[in-house]
């Protein structure tokens, strides 16, 4: 399909004095292409990355220009608002002025930008390395998701009858499981147990970041291995499987050579949609105390941690929520462009 | 059409089954769990756990457990909290229903409204520059995760700007039965009302917009229009109806996921006692009973849902019938 479009577009121009040499380009290049005209969908592009990066070098904001720790208890310490030192946990505030409230934002990048939260540790430092969980788990799930899916759906869809009814059962399944309760009941079991994960030789400790990867990653095959599952029995009913199968060509061979390059653009429209959706996820998972674990931070835990200073210090509930609005946003922005770059009929059936 | 509910019963009455079967692998025989340790709860004395243990009959083989796990969470309803020195869950869960109710169903009849409304709207002024505005506020409600936004609204109407006349009406945080005091829950519910549909709002909206303009190029519509019907009625009874399959087929969808305890995390934010806050209370106890119940009663609500929407679109549309 992509290839007919392809042809259509490259199709030489009217024949003028000086024929123009021609050169062929790929369905992907035009794809490309079409996606970079899209100055809206590059721009959501251009901001996820800057997000990506900047969440990348928390490590050196906080070591070299903040100069904190954010994952200890700094309750007693000290730092400079107009070149005076005044102490991270203030006396009084509040409602009844009892008690302790963390210093507020101070919108100076080398000293505690959004303030402390309520065991006065740098918002602005734990906003950044909670990024990076965030990304890296909403990146990781819905890399991983897609993969498997994409295997299973091959599998299932090329060889069909029983194999591909026992597949898609089980997938429907798990699609007829509420997602939030299915991962609700796996995190809580596996983050009570003493020792996390164990299969085999493989151990993943509670609190590391692969488990709600792992997780998230599950609950949502089934979203991708239906839309590719359909695709891959279209390309099988095709007829260059047929000269592919007659030509005596392995199984394996038809599979990654003449069916996977047809339905590889599905899976490449839903990537962008599917890690707008697991970051979101993780981050509820997060906030609901079943995600990201401490020590680590993601952008849901600190939400949380925000619950109970949100009318004293908003900021440290809302600084993470509007990185994880920026960050959905750009990627279903650029979801739909890339959807549109690869299958502008799409985009054709809905204009016209 | 009844082979085809005999059919999509049978289905139904499997996936619950299997749903259960599931869940009980999950909570009882994860590798590398203890399923007493986990269901006693913290710091459980020996006599606790050998009491756990000869009730759920974790002692004997595999098809008992699970049978005598069915027994107490569906027959003699008696599955005891542990966290929460013997409270019994399914009542418990039975009772926090009506608020779980009344939250969906009021943030049901603003998506449905404003979602046509801005549907529609985006569909009709296309060309202008409102459609893609309404489409990009469509978008950032996609985006917002709705815990964060309750956070927003709550700062707003009970802490900043509360004490002015915009927000003064807006009451303490939590829930109020209808029976107790109408007016008070109404009051307590819109702004948590406001907060759950504007997910949906946008994604109906977009759905609806795509729908709209995709019927709008039908030969039917033609048809309308070369009967000499008004702009007005080809819209509303033509392109808007036929438009109309997938959004109802979504919104039984997504009204029993919500219902079935999606909407915990508005519960949370917002205090009210429902079934997604008591799945919220018990994952801060530890208290795996309650998960357990309310999971399974919660998808169980979830899969009836759906069966229904299967049936009424077929009853709608005979083609699927076949399928």
């Amino acid at each position: 399909m992509a290839t007919m479009l392809g042809q259509a577009e490259a199709a030489p121009e009217p024949a003028s004095e000086q024929l123009p040499e021609i050169t062929g380009r790929s369905p992907w290049a035009l794809a490309a292409r079409r996606l970079w005209r899209n100055r809206i969908a590059m721009a959501s592009l251009v901001l996820f990355l800057l997000i990506v990066v900047v969440c990348l070098a928390a490590p050196l904001y906080a070591h070299d220009i903040a100069h904190v720790n954010p994952f200890v208890n700094n309750l007693n310490g000290t730092t400079i608002v107009n070149g005076k030192k005044v102490p991270l946990m203030q006396q009084g505030g509040g409602v009844l002025h009892l008690g302790e409230t963390p210093i507020g934002p101070t919108w100076d990048l080398r000293h505690y930008f959004l303030g402390a939260d309520a065991q006065g540790r740098d918002v602005a430092a734990r906003l950044l390395y909670g990024g990076r969980s965030s990304l890296g788990i909403g990146i990781g799930s819905a890399v991983i998701c897609c993969f498997i899916a994409t295997v299973v759906a091959l599998i299932a869809g090329y060889f069909g009858r029983a194999v591909d009814a026992v597949l898609s059962r089980l997938m429907d399944l798990v699609w007829a499981f509420p997602v939030y309760l299915l991962a609700i009941s796996i995190s809580t079991v596996l983050l009570t147990s003493a020792n996390g994960l164990q299969v085999g030789p493989l151990h993943i400790a509670a609190s590391s970041l692969w488990l709600p990867t792992l997780i998230i990653a599950l609950i949502y095959l089934p979203y991708v291995y239906r839309p590719v599952r359909g695709h891959v029995l279209a390309a099988t009913e095709k007829e260059f499987v047929e000269a592919a199968v007659s030509q005596g060509a392995s199984d394996l061979r038809v599979i990654f050579s003449d069916i996977l390059p047809n339905v590889v653009s599905v899976v490449i429209v839903l990537l962008p949609l599917m890690i707008a959706t697991t970051i979101l996820t993780e981050s509820a998972l997060s906030y609901l105390s079943v995600g990201v674990q401490p020590p680590n931070a993601s952008w849901g835990t600190i939400i949380s941690d925000g619950q109970d200073l949100l009318y004293t210090r908003p900021w440290v509930a809302i600084a993470p929520g509007i990185m994880i609005v920026l960050v959905v946003l750009s990627l279903n922005v650029l979801g739909d462009g890339v959807r549109d770059a690869l299958d502008p009929r799409a985009r054709l059936r809905v204009e016209e | 059409m009844l082979t085809f509910i005999v059919r999509r019963g049978l289905w139904t009455v499997l996936v619950m089954f299997a749903i259960t079967v599931l869940v009980f692998v999950i909570f009882f025989k994860t590798p590398g769990i203890d399923p007493v340790r986990q269901i006693a709860g913290r710091n459980p004395s020996p006599l606790v756990l050998a009491e756990i243990r000869h009730q759920f009959g974790l002692d004997r083989p595999f098809p008992v457990q699970y049978a005598l796990m069915m027994k107490k969470l569906f027959i003699t309803r008696d599955l005891v909290s542990y966290s929460n020195q013997g409270t019994l869950v399914i009542p418990e869960i039975f009772a926090a229903a009506p608020a779980t109710l009344s939250l969906v169903f009021g943030a049901a009849i603003i998506w449905v409204v404003v979602a046509i409304a801005m549907g529609v709207g985006a569909a009709v002024l296309r060309g202008t520059v409102l459609d893609p505005l309404l489409m990009i506020l469509a978008l950032i409600g996609i985006s917002m995760p709705v815990f964060w936004l309750g956070q927003v609204a709550n700062l707003i109407t009970q802490s900043r700007f509360h004490d002015t006349f915009l927000f003064s009406w807006v009451p303490p945080l939590g829930y109020t039965s209808l029976t107790q005091n109408p007016v008070r829950w109404f009051e307590g519910l819109v702004i948590p009302w406001i907060v759950l549909s504007v997910l949906y709002i946008g994604l109906y909206a977009r759905v609806l917009r795509a729908n709209l303009i995709e019927v709008q190029n039908e030969d039917f519509i033609r048809t309308a229009r070369a009967k000499g019907l008004t702009e007005r009625r080809v819209l509303l009874r033509h392109t808007l109806r036929n438009s109309m399959i997938t959004f109802v087929s979504l919104f039984g969808l997504d009204f029993g996921v919500l219902v079935g305890g999606g909407a915990l995390l508005t519960e949370v934010v917002f205090g009210i006692h429902g079934v997604g806050f008591l799945t919220y209370q018990s994952l801060t106890n530890l208290d795996l009973p309650v998960i357990m119940a309310t999971v399974v009663y919660g998808a169980f609500f979830i899969v009836l849902a759906n069966t229904l929407v299967d049936i009424t679109y077929a009853w709608l549309d005979p083609r699927v019938r076949l399928a």
